[in-house]
């Protein structure tokens, strides 16, 4: 607890936290719709992609962070572009993700004295982060967090139910791509914890650990916000004491959260069960079967 | 006496993707107040012809008037009730929140905490009976269960017309009834006007003023008694086709050909039937 308390001191941890704070507030609220809009796939390939992108800017000598969100965000504008249906998504995402990660290979080889860096971003740097990486971090997360506020109520009616939304002139097709782009600046704020491999960790596992907990969906987003930060700080923190890798803990941790929420906690919960009132439901669905 | 404002108005509208023509050349009023069946064998059109009133797609000749103005996108004065969908069963989201999305689902912003909303929502889920499932996961509940909910969301706003794409399919017979009851109470109480698509026309037929019959871009309109006769739907089919009335209910039996029927819609096909 002392070395805990001494090393909050120092202010490489005082950025790590900063970051991680903010980091799993924006990853919280958006693997709520990454989970719901079934997205685990164009998340990966966002990550993969923003890893090409930071290789690219570290090539040239740029910020990095900046390099993985240029690297998501043009991709997330390709696979907007060229598909944002359900169906056949997955097809384009495949066709964009194999093209960019053969660049970020491309920028590897041309990058003498690399395997460091590359390391760091496929696997996490938290404690790495400069002051000016945790105000551009706040700044992205801060944008991210306005522009869902912004689309909320209307991207949900386009998850749930797509067919009324258009119905109703929601503009589906615009919003997918607008999801699109928040999700890019999500994933290139969650790599700086988990990486790039360990991104669904953060932008899928929260999600689904919450809509486990409750039926309510304004709750359900505090649940993943509230596991993400869990996930995010707990891991810093015992980083820090134990000196192994934050991807370490934090994907361990929100697995814990998973599977507690999924067999411990969820199956207690009386409001997810069938039916709320005298078995309606349950009732129905024996006659009608 | 002053003529009443058709709820729905085609003149002369012919729908069209790229070279083949869905329907062409339909001219029809839908007056307020009226319940229009909406048949035909599947990919007839019947749910371009819901699309086109919604706004979503564009004749390519003739012209659509709604509540007396052109089809847009969110018209207010709309209620609609797709076609079957499911729901995952675990996605976060209660039949009260499915409501709720037909009020203010479409507006930008969180969407703050709203008594009032809250109230209408409320009201609604009462008058289609739904408060004992209103607050379950939507994606758990039964077909029956979900479809008036779905009708709750489609009324929340207050709409004039009212579209139901097959809503009744997947449903058994009892709830087949009671969301059948649930639109015509509705449209009593409202005088508002319903276009309900089906490819049974049985379980509403006692409540229909006038029903639209496709078949491949042929159409013909006018009470059931009119169009649901052997030689109209012979025109339609351009074949050999008896309209049977057996136990009230009305069957359309086509002869058949050697792929089987030639009407392909297994609702007006009763098996018994001998081929001739």
């Amino acid at each position: 607890m002392d070395q805990l308390v001494a090393l909050l001191g120092y202010e490489f941890v005082q950025n790590a936290i900063a970051a991680g704070f903010v980091i799993a507030i924006v990853s919280g609220v958006v693997s709520g719709f990454v989970v719901a809009r079934n997205m685990s796939f164009a998340v990966h390939a966002l990550a993969e992609l923003g890893f090409t992108g930071a290789a690219g800017f570290i090539l040239l000598r740029l910020s990095p962070v900046l390099g993985l969100l240029a690297g998501t965000a043009v991709t997330a504008v390709f696979i907007g572009a060229l598909g944002v249906r359900a169906r056949g998504r997955d097809v384009v995402v495949g066709v964009v993700m194999a093209f960019g990660l053969g660049l970020g290979v491309l920028f590897i080889t041309l990058y003498k004295g690399y395997a460091n860096q590359a390391f760091a971003i496929l696997f996490g740097t938290i404690t790495g982060v400069s002051r000016g990486d945790v105000i551009l971090l706040v700044a992205i997360g801060a944008v991210t967090m306005l522009a869902l506020a912004a689309v909320y109520r209307p991207l949900t009616f386009a998850t749930v139910d797509p067919e009324v939304a258009e119905a109703r002139g929601v503009p589906v097709g615009a919003l997918a791509v607008a999801f699109l782009l928040i999700m890019a600046a999500a994933v290139a704020e969650a790599i700086q914890v988990v990486g790039v491999l360990l991104i669904l960790t953060l932008l899928i596992t929260p999600g689904a650990a919450a809509e486990r907990l409750t039926p309510r969906p304004g709750l359900a987003t505090v649940y993943s916000v509230g596991i993400a930060l869990l996930c995010t700080l707990g891991g810093i923190l015992l980083s820090l004491v134990t000196n192994a890798p934050v991807s370490v803990f934090v994907t361990t941790l929100s697995f814990a959260c998973y599977l507690v929420a999924r067999f411990v906690i969820g199956p207690r919960r009386r409001e997810l069960r069938l039916a709320t009132a005298g078995g309606t439901a349950a009732q129905e669905k024996a006659t009608t079967a | 006496m002053e003529k009443i404002r058709p709820a729905v108005r085609f003149e002369r509208v012919t729908l069209s993707y790229g070279e083949r023509s869905i329907w062409s050349d339909l001219s029809l009023d839908i007056a307020p107040g009226t319940l229009v069946a909406i048949l035909g064998p599947n990919g007839s059109g019947k749910t371009s012809l819901l699309r086109a009133i919604l706004g979503l797609v564009t004749p390519s000749t003739g012209r659509i008037e709604v509540l007396g103005h052109a089809p847009h996108r969110g018209d207010p004065g709309i209620g609609y009730v797709p076609q079957h969908s499911s729901f995952d069963p675990d996605l976060p989201f209660r039949g009260r929140d499915l409501v709720r999305l037909g009020l203010d689902g479409h507006r930008w912003g969180i969407g703050l905490p709203d008594a009032a909303a809250r109230g209408r929502v409320d009201r609604v889920i009462a008058s289609v009976d739904a408060e004992s499932y209103a607050d379950a996961p939507i994606g758990r509940l039964s077909g029956g269960e979900q479809q008036r909910l779905r009708i709750a969301q489609a009324l929340v706003a207050d709409p004039q017309i009212l579209l139901c794409d097959e809503p009744l399919a997947n449903l058994d017979l009892r709830y087949q009834q009671t969301i059948t009851a649930l639109i015509s109470a509705w449209r009593e109480r409202t005088r508002g006007t319903v276009l309900f698509v089906t490819h049974d026309v049985n379980p509403v037929l006692g409540l229909v003023d006038q029903v639209l019959f496709v078949v491949s871009g042929r159409w013909a309109a006018g009470r059931p008694d009119e169009v649901l006769t052997s030689e109209r739907m012979s025109e339609l089919y351009r074949s050999h086709v008896d309209v049977v009335r057996v136990h009230g209910r009305i069957v359309v039996v086509g002869e058949s050909t050697e792929s089987g029927f030639n009407i392909e819609e297994p609702h007006h096909v009763p098996v018994a039937v001998e081929p001739h």
